[in-house]
């Protein structure tokens, strides 16, 4: 009888071992998950995941305080940007951020170029194309124009809005 | 009645609680080869001093330093101008930072020339690595908290790296600045991970490297090794290594303290989130060879980024380093003369990059 017993149990063993083993991992891991998952969320910021702009235009001084030729930084809300007067007498504007690592670039007169100091990459001040350096895309534009002798930086509208309107 | 207490009794009392002569008997038999490179046996003591005087200083700077971005660079300036050696803690603390990661560099080559990383210490090699990668998430986030124009630059140059990784990068990135921007969220966070979340990790991966040196004993070279058994001179590690090495430390933290009384640390202008990146702009000199990797790749190389490129051979090279002790296992002539030829290469390219983005 004793022996009978103690064959069927060890027959027995494994598939349940095996199941227990399943549960116990199943067990880990959804413990783990239930772990893991609200710290994830705790720590991941609320909010846009993508820098939304704060504002749709600002003011960027009087034009005549930009002769041409010179460009200059400003804040577009929460954005950098930075405003160019070209030789060809019109007003450029484009977000600042270079478009490599993040950098805020600056407009350099002696080689009439937008430039970064982080890792050299230059832009074209009328197109904001790559010219030189590292950057992997152009700068992305906002609009210039001047209103009342105001050099007014604003949204373009982006190319979805567009759409709609023509519809 | 008078109790008479002397220190052997004190010993014996001791001892009976907290079995001192176990370790006691432990740190004799200890012996240190003795030999033309023991030099280098030196350097993760000099590291140990190093890293005792960061967590010592950085505990001191807190007592002043405010984590917020209107007041975190008044604190600083405070702490250099206003408070009595304020200045001299801080360039300690900062000073100490640079002097850690270089001899830092130069424990990992020495003891990856000296093969240190072979069975049975891959593992102590490996929490090495590991260590050197948390010292430098030190480096990287102490030197935002000031608040100052270059921290905040390097800094963003430094997400937005971490941001360009595929898959997780734009994930890893929210997480590391705390919002979309570089601001209160990116200070806060990078605070808590300098002070307490690194701490952490640090100090059990510092006890498991400290405590396999123990276990293992000190490495031997080869040549050492193959030498006939009267020629292999040892010392004891308990007294002669040990007062040695205290001596080493007296030696280290003196270097330290020259450097902060002769060129104590400096405070650049304070961080405007619009302001252009200023001219000159340069990471701390142990991050210049990654930063001169990326500003010489083109934008794109074929599909991919320059910057993506640059990442996968940083990353390769240090997938070489965490991979060697595998691979070159002491059992191949070829393999092992490959390992050194890929440290040489590693240190080359490491020096090379940084000399050139100092230059530039």
């Amino acid at each position: 009888m004793n022996a009978s017993h103690a064959s069927a149990d060890t027959m027995a063993s494994p598939p349940r071992r095996h199941f227990l083993k399943l549960l116990f991992t199943l067990f880990g891991l959804a413990w783990g998950g239930m772990t893991l998952y609200p710290l994830y969320r705790y720590l991941r910021p609320s909010g846009p995941t993508t820098v939304m702009p704060t504002v749709t235009r600002v003011s960027a001084g009087p034009a005549e305080a930009l002769p041409e030729g010179q460009g200059k930084n400003l804040a577009f809300g929460n954005i950098p940007a930075i405003v160019t007067h070209t030789q060809d007498g019109a007003f450029h504007a484009f977000n600042a951020t270079c478009t490599h690592l993040g950098c805020t670039v600056q407009f350099r007169a002696d080689i009439n170029r937008i430039w970064c100091a982080c890792h050299g990459g230059q832009y074209d001040p009328i197109t904001g194309a790559v010219l030189a350096g590292p950057p992997p895309r152009p700068l992305a534009p906002l609009r210039a124009s001047v209103e009342e002798g105001e050099i007014i930086v604003s949204q373009e509208p982006a190319p979805s809005a567009q759409t709609a309107e023509q519809e | 009645m008078g109790i008479k207490l002397s220190t052997q009794d004190l010993y014996a009392w001791l001892d009976r609680r907290l079995s001192l002569s176990l370790y006691r008997e432990q740190a004799t038999k200890k012996t240190v080869p003795l030999h033309r490179q023991t030099f280098w046996y030196y350097m993760g003591g000099f590291l140990l001093v190093y890293f005792v005087s960061q967590v010592l200083t950085g505990a001191l700077l807190m007592v002043y330093y405010v984590p917020e971005i209107q007041s975190a660079y008044a604190s600083i300036l405070a702490l250099n101008s206003q408070v009595d050696f304020g200045w001299f803690f801080r360039s300690l603390h900062s000073w100490g930072a640079n002097i850690l990661v270089l001899f830092l560099f130069i424990h990992l080559f020495s003891t990856y020339f000296m093969k240190a990383y072979r069975p049975p210490r891959e593992i102590t090699w490996w929490t090495g690595l590991l260590l050197l990668a948390l010292m430098f998430g030190f480096g990287f986030t102490g030197y935002l908290l000031p608040w100052d124009e270059m921290a905040f630059f390097a800094t963003k140059i430094g997400i937005d790296i971490t941001a360009s990784l595929p898959l997780i990068g734009e994930e890893l990135a929210l997480l590391l600045r705390g919002g979309t921007e570089l601001g209160q969220g990116t200070l806060s966070r990078f605070f808590a991970i300098h002070v307490m979340f690194l701490p952490l990790i640090t100090l059990p991966v510092l006890g498991l490297h400290l405590l396999l040196i123990q276990l293992h004993g000190i490495s031997e070279p080869r040549w050492f090794q193959k030498l006939p058994a009267d020629k292999q001179t040892h010392e004891a590690f308990f007294p002669t290594f040990m007062l040695k090495d205290v001596m080493g430390w007296v030696v280290a933290f003196g270097l330290l303290a020259i450097l902060v009384a002769l060129r104590p640390w400096e405070l650049g202008p304070e961080a405007e989130p619009f302001a252009p990146a200023p001219e000159g702009i340069k990471p701390e000199w142990y991050f210049l060879f990654l930063f001169q990797l990326l500003r010489i790749l083109p934008g794109t190389i074929g599909p991919l980024e320059g910057e993506h490129v640059g990442m996968l051979l940083f990353g390769l090279a240090v997938a070489g380093l965490v991979l060697m002790p595998l691979w070159d296992t002491g059992q191949s002539t070829w393999r092992s003369r490959i390992a050194v030829g890929y440290g040489w290469t590693l240190l080359f390219l490491f020096v090379a990059l940084t000399i050139w983005g100092m230059l530039w």
